[in-house]
């Protein structure tokens, strides 16, 4: 046997262990803390910010367009799946367009999303750095406030009040509103939620890695490399980048799709510009282009704040006997400073890709061929 | 073998007030090393970003193996068989050696984004093509070894030879390089010259733009020399070399 068959066979076992630990973490935490559903609840909206991440790092991190109106692809699946799956439209749209089975409107978010994704990318293309970064911002504000203010005409979200009473995800018969008893073993609705999201994260994954590792994968770091390079190469950079939005915003789409079924409600506030900075500060924080870097991101970014708000209150009245600053503030300050403290030390992120620690921090191997370079250069400049 | 690979005609290019290419009119035959030579700023490269589609120009003919490519984009250029390599090195420094290649394979190979997810046999088996003829090609440069490491950490002439190995992954009828010779010493200038002579005799054609001048005079079948946008000779490299204007434009005039 070879050394690639062990570290496959290894690897093997590794994904298999890793895939058993997250069917049980439900389990675990549901029954060993006191507020433990809240935990899953905080765990199902981690892994949708898996999901968000890892489109964002598809635009961000890959093809290196810096993207700050991400969240309006979240929002733009949400709402495709909060109308065509709640009474809200029931009056205009004919009956067979109303509640579908559940992957039809998964595919549908995720084909507008999509769509909303090249109508980000195609007028911006010629844009890079800042600049996209001011127009994408100023994209995710406009779909926010079209949500906001679209109940007239005529009522299309249902303005600031949002939609509710989405129905609940009905898969191969089954109602995941409702607990279910399988083997004597209690599923409560937020663990079905749980491993529907879990499943559609793991294919977010699947896809992702894949891709990364395809002619299109290469296609997008050659063009955030060199672009004019990548041209000359016979790269169709338009399409390519194009195809870089579309991909991310479908991942979005899904996430989104995702929430409004877990949730049963979807309003604008949901999807403000704090949101596009949080999905941004986890692919950063963990690592750009690299995947498992940006899914340590979006744990550690979604989860944090859940934790501290667990933690702070008993620390202040152990350490001051009453409750000196309000939790919510000071839950947001310690995590500021955690962000600004990591990225001083760690620019590159936790997880960073060998790619890009190889920029931020040359290794000194690199210094010391340049020297060997220079010193060449020095000698041919006697000759 | 005289059959015109390339040809263009009339070809002008306008930056504003400057004039960079005025009527410029050349044919590459099929095989040859075909050299650019001309003092800085006589339009060699302009010259070069037209024919890579890099640049637009304002009117002229432009047909390459019987195909035409006026004002078409850099990546219809490269898919009919021209490939290029940057007078200051371009390479996807963040990337490995190998995967530089694998890059300028892009354009021969097919797989959607579907091909990519799905993965069926033919997209794995066009993958695996890719990275065989990416080592393949840093074999024929010369620099296998350096497959793995990145880009941006090997030495000066392996930059070059990758830069050339990158431009034959796109399976090129027209080689175009941009002052390869450019900061070499002797001994690499001579490693380059062989590698390009292999390069023609593996039948693809060469279009060289170069300072070096023996580098030039010893390796080009013809040349063809510009100066403030005009093509002021071109012949074979004897004839180039005795031609007035183009010690004119060289060295300036004696004063009477």
């Amino acid at each position: 046997m070879n050394l690639i068959d062990i570290f496959s066979r290894q690897r093997k076992t590794s994904l298999i262990s890793l895939g058993l630990m997250l069917m049980i973490l439900p389990w675990i935490i549901s029954h060993g803390f006191e507020s433990g559903n809240s935990y899953l609840r905080a765990f199902d909206m981690a892994l949708l910010f898996i999901m968000l991440s890892l489109g964002l790092n598809i635009v961000v991190g890959y093809a290196g367009m810096l993207d700050f109106g991400y969240i309006a692809f979240y929002a733009v699946g949400a709402y495709t799946y909060a109308l065509l799956n709640s009474p809200h439209l029931q009056a205009l749209l004919p009956a067979w367009m109303m509640y579908p089975p559940f992957i039809v409107s998964i595919i549908l978010a995720a084909g507008i999303a999509c769509v909303f994704g090249i109508m980000l990318g195609g007028p911006t293309l010629k844009l890079r750095g800042d600049y996209l970064a001011i127009v994408t911002l100023g994209f995710g504000q406009i779909v926010r406030i079209f949500l906001t203010n679209l109940d007239r005409p005529f009522n299309l979200t249902n303005g600031p009040q949002g939609i509710n009473n989405i129905q609940r995800v009905h898969l191969f018969g089954l109602d995941l509103g409702r607990p279910v008893q399988i083997l004597g073993i209690t599923f409560e609705p937020v663990h079905l939620y749980y491993y529907l999201i879990l499943f559609f994260c793991a294919l977010i994954v699947v896809v992702s890695l894949r891709l990364q590792d395809s002619r299109i994968g290469r296609a997008w770091v050659a063009i955030r490399e060199d672009e004019i390079a990548a041209n000359a190469m016979g790269l169709n950079t338009r399409n390519i980048k194009l195809l870089a939005f579309a991909m991310g915003a479908s991942f979005g789409g899904i996430s989104g799709a995702l929430f409004a079924s877990l949730q049963g409600f979807v309003s604008p506030e949901s999807f403000i510009m704090m949101e596009s900075v949080m999905v941004l500060c986890m692919v950063v924080l963990g690592g750009m282009g690299n995947i498992p870097g940006v899914i340590l991101g979006a744990i550690i970014v979604s989860i944090t704040p859940e934790i501290l708000r667990d933690v702070i209150n008993p620390l202040q009245m152990a350490l001051a006997g009453r409750k000196v600053v309000d939790p919510e503030t000071l839950r947001m300050l310690i995590f500021g400073l955690v962000m600004i403290v990591i990225m001083l030390v760690r620019p590159e992120g936790l997880w960073p890709s060998s790619r890009r620690r190889a920029e931020l921090k040359p290794q000194t191997k690199g210094i010391a061929l340049q020297e060997k370079d220079d010193m060449q250069d020095a000698e041919r400049n006697h000759d | 073998m005289t059959e015109a690979l390339l040809e263009i005609n009339g070809i002008h290019k306008r930056f504003g007030g400057l004039h960079a290419l005025n009527d410029i009119a050349l044919t590459i035959n099929k095989g040859e090393i075909y050299g650019l030579i001309g003092p800085n700023g006589a339009g060699k490269t302009t010259l070069f970003n037209v024919l890579t589609g890099l640049y637009q120009p304002d009117e002229g003919k432009f047909t390459f193996n019987g195909r035409d490519l006026f004002r078409q984009k850099p990546y219809v250029v490269v898919e009919s068989g021209i490939a290029r390599t940057f007078q200051n090195i371009r390479l996807f420094a963040n990337m490995s050696a190998l995967e530089n290649v694998m890059v300028g394979r892009h354009v021969r190979s097919k797989a959607s984004v579907f091909g990519a997810i799905l993965r069926p046999p033919s997209a794995r088996k066009e993958e695996a093509n890719i990275r065989i003829r990416a080592q393949e090609l840093l074999d024929y440069v010369g620099i296998p070894q350096h497959a793995e490491e990145l880009a941006c950490n090997l030495s000066y002439g392996d930059q070059r030879r990758l830069e050339i190995a990158r431009a034959l992954a796109t399976d090129p009828k027209l080689l175009a390089l941009d002052e390869p010779a450019a900061g070499m010493n002797p001994k690499e200038t001579e490693e380059l010259k062989a590698l390009m002579q292999k390069i023609r005799n593996d039948g693809v054609t060469i279009l060289l733009i170069e300072h070096d001048v023996k580098l030039i005079m010893g390796l080009c079948d013809r040349i063809a020399v510009l100066d403030y946008g005009k093509k002021i000779a071109e012949g074979l490299p004897e004839a180039v070399k005795s031609n007035p204007r183009v010690i004119e434009a060289y060295l300036g005039v004696a004063p009477e």
